[in-house]
């Protein structure tokens, strides 16, 4: 009976500039970390999600808060939150055999089957993929629709930047823009979080006239009513922001949806 | 014991891994402007300091010389973002705050020179002691340049107002400074001078000088 310890002592008997101790140790010690940061990394995770999902939920309360008025609206309708539709992005229309509460749009945007790829002149947000469908928000009464709240992402300098872009019911004036996630440079691109940058956004218009999406963000200070002051030093990011809206905005983001709730009403 | 002991004592003011080898100076510049910050820097750089120690040490006579440093980086790299994920499950706005600072500990030249001095030669209950020490030792600069920086900066300790600031009605003017990196240097600056000063023999011979004074033979 072959003792299974007795291979272990030997490789620990051997001598420490042995190859075989060597690339044994190298592995060995390899795999347990391995082991130890993905156990750690996996059972942590619901608890930060859970965080995440808390930070996104105040952060939308906070941008209800800097809206004019839209509290009292609220207290009337008598709802707490807005309510959350699925919509088909292709087409516009809501979607209602998919439950809102349990629909991931991140990894719907992972999963070939649930997403389209974005051919890369569309592709301006730097997002390569996008899901078929998307969660809005939306605050109505008595039919008339008060608040389209869009979860938009695009790409900034160094990280994906995830906001929420609240539109006026004409759904070509800015009521918010709040960045909820972000991993640009600390101080820098960081500071499109900050509160007054953000508080640049409300009023802004989205397209001109002929329907064309213009919002842009500008360098120096802003002088037509569809731009918005860059942060300097943050062009990158500045960029990111503006390139994410006029994606988010455009034909192949929540453009059918809009047209769809221009004409035609919730 | 006493000598073990000795691990955990020494390095706290006269062996001070901060004011004497001027190690870790990086983080401790980031994350002091409040005393919070400082404290959680430093309760994660102990428990990765101790643990490193420990792990190194108990592997020590294993670890192959060609490939030790490689080794130490992956398990003081592992103990890091174990204790980054630990931070962002349950610190959730601190970690926030630390931002990258939690991850850049692997760099932290105070963790890897306890490793490669003292924990791979000496057995584990004294590596541990002397990261426990090591860890103190960097903790408690961390909390006097937070302290002095958050209470001169902000008026607050922990978020307490102590000192209540000239907009609320009280004396203090907050001290725009302390909440800047520079600050935490000339803390650090005087924190050293105060302690070469009494322990002399730490002070430095130069290794040049700019005027020859005298003429070799």
């Amino acid at each position: 009976m072959l003792n299974p310890l007795t291979p272990w002592r030997r490789f620990l008997a051997r001598p420490n500039d042995d190859h075989v101790k060597v690339f044994g140790v190298a592995i060995l010690v390899a795999m347990i970390c391995a082991a130890f940061v993905s156990t750690a990394a996996v059972a942590l995770k619901p608890l930060q999600d859970a965080h995440l999902e808390a930070e996104r939920a105040a952060r939308m309360a906070q941008m209800l808060d800097t809206l004019p008025g839209m509290r009292e609206v609220m207290e009337e309708a008598g709802v707490d939150a807005l309510e959350t539709r699925v919509v088909e992005m292709a087409t516009g229309t809501f979607v209602t055999d998919i439950d809102p509460d349990s629909f991931d749009v991140q990894a719907a945007a992972n999963d070939p089957e649930q997403s389209t790829a974005i051919p890369s002149d569309a592709d301006i947000a730097g997002l390569h993929r996008r899901a078929d469908h998307a969660l809005v928000h939306l605050l109505e009464r008595d039919g008339a629709l008060l608040l389209v709240v869009l979860p938009v992402q695009g790409t900034g300098y160094q990280s994906t930047i995830r906001a929420m872009l609240a539109l006026e019911p004409d759904l070509n004036t800015i009521a918010a823009l709040t960045i909820t996630e972000q991993g640009e440079t600390p101080g820098i691109g960081a500071r499109v979080q900050d509160p007054a940058w953000q508080a640049l956004w409300p009023g802004r218009q989205v397209a001109d006239e002929n329907g064309n999406i213009v919002i842009s963000v500008v360098r120096g200070t802003a002088t037509a009513p569809y731009e918005v002051d860059g942060i300097s030093g943050a062009t990158a990011t500045s960029n990111g922001v503006a390139n994410m809206l006029r994606y988010w905005l455009g034909d192949h983001g929540y453009g059918p949806f809009l047209d769809r709730l221009a004409t035609e009403g919730l | 014991m006493a000598s073990n002991l000795r691990h955990v004592t020494s390095p706290l003011i006269e062996n001070n891994p901060v004011t004497l080898q001027i190690l870790g100076i990086c983080s401790a510049l980031a994350v002091t402007t409040s005393l919070s910050t400082a404290l959680v820097m430093s309760l994660a750089l102990t428990s990765v300091l101790c643990l490193a120690s420990a792990t190194v040490s108990l592997i020590r006579n294993h670890i192959p010389n060609v490939i030790r440093l490689i080794v130490q980086i992956i398990i003081i790299a592992s103990l890091v973002i174990v204790i980054d994920e630990l931070l962002q499950a349950y610190a959730f706005e601190i970690s926030r705050q630390l931002s990258i600072f939690v991850g850049l500990i692997v760099t932290n030249c105070l963790v890897m020179g306890r490793a490669e001095a003292f924990a791979m030669r000496n057995p584990v209950w004294p590596s541990v002691l002397d990261g426990l020490g090591n860890g103190l030792g960097y903790s408690l600069v961390l909390i006097i340049v937070g302290s002095i920086r958050e209470l001169l900066g902000a008026g607050t300790l922990l978020g307490y107002t102590i000192l209540t600031p000239a907009s609320d009605g009280g004396w203090f003017v907050p001290l725009g400074l302390m909440q800047l990196a520079p600050s935490a240097f000339f803390i650090i600056g005087l924190l050293v001078w105060a302690i070469r000063t009494h322990w002399v023999g730490q002070v430095e011979t130069p290794k040049f000088s700019l005027i020859q004074q005298r003429s070799r033979g």
